[in-house]
């Protein structure tokens, strides 16, 4: 072949196919970059000896690098998995977490249990001992990867440092598809080593014959839904997480709207309907509203979105609803006649299903029953008129005043982090929330400790919003010490402490099951929380009044830049009403201390 | 009601601790399991019995499915379908019973594999109830060892599990 022939057909080999150079990483290098690849903002961790490559390899990121994650150092690793929780839930972005072996990576197992109790998106870094050691019972080792097989969507152990580009893709497109929730990849140290370079590519997508998440929900199942919506005259709608978690709110207000029925909102769906639109019936379930769970009772249909028919829901699965005929829509099958057995199923995520009734409605010769569903809803404003959320004020603040004083200061705008216990319940019926992904709380595993480091995950998603978190005395001192984290980073969280000087759930279930027994349900020795703010350079407040709530308030969202703590003291011996009987059905109820359905 | 599920799922180290961590942790039972790789070497075939009602079942299958690993599966007791289970027995067999446990075997169609002059070692092949019957038939005073594989499975016809 002549020399020019050659030539010109290098030239348009060079033009024709680009002469890629594959840059090399070592699996530390790898792990960062992916973290930029996939456009993390924070890292929520703690170091230590297995993680200490990756560490520095976060420390020698250029300063300047446009996709710069970055690192935030909390004080105890439970805090990370919950920080990154809090951030994920806020944003709907995956919260990563980076914690080393041993007792670093043990530590983040509850916030891992919470997300996935939740199904939040969470990748879980945790380093591991080298692999020549696994099974040795090395300095901090722990089997990570068997320690939360229960806890996780799926969990990676890297085997070979060439594989953790592929392995970081799944394991975020694991976490974020179908029903999320926390993937764990577990990393020997020599997989990490920084002179081990390998060739790093990101791959653009992943594909994997074991895992295919549903896309589309059965039509032929969405249309017999839609017949059955339009036949009813008893309805309710009956939303869950997977409404916000699915950013489904837009469509399932179209269609209550469009319908005129009632919604209710689980613990986990608060905001992902408006909890001030006329058609909202407010929360169901144990602390839910006395007319969202007479509705429910008494309904001859349940659209359930995104839900799951919770026990804290439903109270008896055997006495449920009667007589109502139940669709559920949830993107995970599982869920699907797991408690409660469905008369029209449809697999599928909530927002693509929901849109395609909105289509079928609007096609659909046939219209709701004008005049049953008017006295259903004549019903229903009956069982409102008995208010269900009414408390008795007294001599001593009531709990229920301070989460309406807080929504009176935030505008009911703030975004809510809340621990676990009666405040949680008094936050989520007296904080009306009428967006999607502003309550953050946690619904599922019930995680006391969760309220501030989720707070502090939500503060860097949005660094300008009002963050709050509803908390109580016993709560708060189960992850206390982030109060330092909050101080480096300048969070300006405002904590609202309802101390009660009890657990007071705890308390609550004693006096009403237990003969008034308080078995460890008191704080005896309570910190004085104001200095104890005070000395990690915080503002503290102390409100004993009533009188002197609202504006101890107003001053306390006036410090924008300032983390302030209050410490409300309320009334003790209150209660959390309505709750449900135990093993009782949807409408059994006590309404206060003496006064029960 | 007693079901055979067979699932065909990655090859990978931990899948299997999943599956069965799976049972345990949501309080279902395994009675029996086998698990081998395929003739694709990145595909294992796992079969296990359990007890359970339609209700439960469908709830494992479900929880099974959701496993990353699990490509698919299949609840053979559906539907038609051949089942075996190999065993290996030692035997106690002198003097006159050394007659009498060989017709047994051989009634059984089974395979005296050992032999020395006090016992027989017999692999025999069959469905669960037939190992069973194997067992009744010789007496308990005779068995020194069992050894049993586990169910394996395959549908009748042209219905595979295959990707």
């Amino acid at each position: 072949m002549p020399t020019w022939v050659q030539n010109a057909l290098l030239y348009i080999g060079h033009s024709l196919f680009e002469v890629k150079v594959v840059e090399k990483l070592s699996g530390a290098e790898m792990v960062v970059r992916a973290l930029q690849d996939e456009g993390v903002e924070y890292l929520f961790g703690y170091p230590g000896g297995a993680v200490l490559h990756i560490y520095d390899a976060i420390f020698q990121q250029p300063k300047d690098h446009e996709n710069k994650v970055h690192h935030i150092l909390v004080r105890h690793e439970q805090a990370a998995a919950h920080a990154a929780d809090g951030y994920a839930r806020a944003t709907g972005k995956p919260g990563v977490v980076l914690v080393t072996s041993g007792p670093g990576a043990t530590n983040a197992v509850t916030g891992i249990a919470t997300a996935y109790m939740d199904s939040i998106p969470l990748i879980v870094i945790s380093g591991q001992v080298r692999s020549d050691w696994i099974g040795d019972d090395a300095f901090q080792e722990t089997d990570m990867v068997g320690v939360c097989r229960p806890i996780v969507k799926h969990s990676f152990m890297v085997q070979r440092t060439e594989d953790i580009p592929e392995i970081m893709k799944k394991a975020f497109y694991i976490a974020t598809t179908g029903r999320p929730g926390p993937v764990l990849i577990d990393i020997p140290k020599d997989k990490t080593a920084p002179h081990l370079k390998y060739p790093y590519e990101y791959p653009k997508s992943v594909k994997m014959r074991s895992y295919m998440p549903i896309t589309k929900g059965h039509s032929g199942q969405t249309r017999k839904a839609v017949d059955e919506l339009l036949k009813a005259k008893k309805p309710v709608i009956y939303a869950g997480g997977g409404v916000v978690m699915g950013e489904a709110s837009e469509e399932l207000t179209a269609l209550a709207r469009k319908l005129g029925y009632p919604v209710t909102n689980t613990l986990m769906g608060l905001g992902g309907y408006p909890a001030t639109d006329e058609l909202s019936i407010g929360m169901l379930g144990m602390h839910g509203t006395y007319e969202a769970n007479m509705a429910m009772h008494n309904s001859d249909l349940i659209l359930a979105v995104g839900s799951r028919f919770d026990d804290r829901a439903t109270n008896d699965t055997s006495k449920f609803c009667p007589n109502a005929k139940v669709i559920h829509i949830d993107i995970d099958p599982a869920t699907i006649s797991k408690n409660v057995t469905a008369d029209i199923p449809i697999v599928g995520p909530v927002k693509q299903v929901l849109g395609e009734m909105l289509t079928m409605l609007d096609e659909h010769s046939g219209k709701p029953d004008e005049k049953a569903i008017a006295s259903w809803w004549e019903e229903i404003n009956g069982w409102r008129k008995v208010h269900g959320l009414r408390y008795e004020t007294g001599d001593m603040m009531k709990p229920q005043q301070v989460v309406q004083a807080l929504y009176k200061a935030t505008k009911g705008d703030a975004y809510v982090t809340s621990d676990v216990g009666q405040h949680q319940m008094f936050a989520a019926q007296y904080y009306l929330f009428d967006k999607p992904r502003r309550w953050i709380n946690s619904g599922g595993l019930g995680t006391m400790g969760f309220g501030l480091p989720a707070a502090m995950g939500v503060q860097f998603a949005f660094p300008e919003a009002v963050v709050a978190c509803v908390t109580g005395e016993g709560s708060i001192q189960m992850n206390i010490q982030e109060l330092s984290t909050c101080l480096q980073y300048g969070l300006p969280i405002k904590i609202i402490n309802i101390n009660n000087q009890a657990l007071g759930m705890v308390k609550q279930w004693q006096d009403m099951q237990y003969g008034g027994r308080h078995s460890q349900s008191y704080m005896d020795s309570l910190p004085d929380f104001v200095k104890l703010t005070e000395s990690y350079g915080h503002v503290g407040m102390r409100v004993d009044k009533a009188e002197d709530l609202e504006a101890a308030m107003e001053k306390a969202f006036s410090l924008k830049d300032r983390l302030v703590f209050m410490d409300i003291y309320v009334d003790p011996e209150e209660h959390v009403y309505p709750m449900h009987i135990a093993d009782g059905s949807m409408r059994d109820m006590w309404l206060n201390k003496t006064e029960r359905t | 009601m007693r079901r055979i599920i067979s699932i065909l799922m990655e090859n990978e180290p931990g899948a299997l601790s999943r599956v069965v961590g799976l049972f345990s942790q949501r309080g279902y039972n395994i009675e029996t399991l086998t698990v081998a790789p395929t003739e694709d070497a990145t595909l294992s075939r796992l079969t296990l019995t359990t007890y359970g009602d339609d209700r439960t079942i469908e709830r494992i299958t479900k929880h099974l499915n959701k496993l990353i690993e699990v490509v698919k599966l299949v609840d053979l007791s559906e539907g038609e379908h051949v089942e075996r289970e190999i065993m290996l027995i030692k035997l106690k067999a002198s003097g006159a019973q050394r007659a009498e446990v060989k017709r047994t075997v051989d009634i059984f169609r089974g395979q005296i594999v050992d032999v020395t002059s006090t016992v027989y070692v017999v692999q025999l092949t069959g469905t669960s109830d037939k190992l069973d019957a194997f067992i009744a038939a010789i007496g308990e005073a005779q068995v020194l060892e069992v050894v049993r594989s586990g169910v394996s499975g395959i549908a009748r016809g042209e219905k595979t599990l295959s990707l």
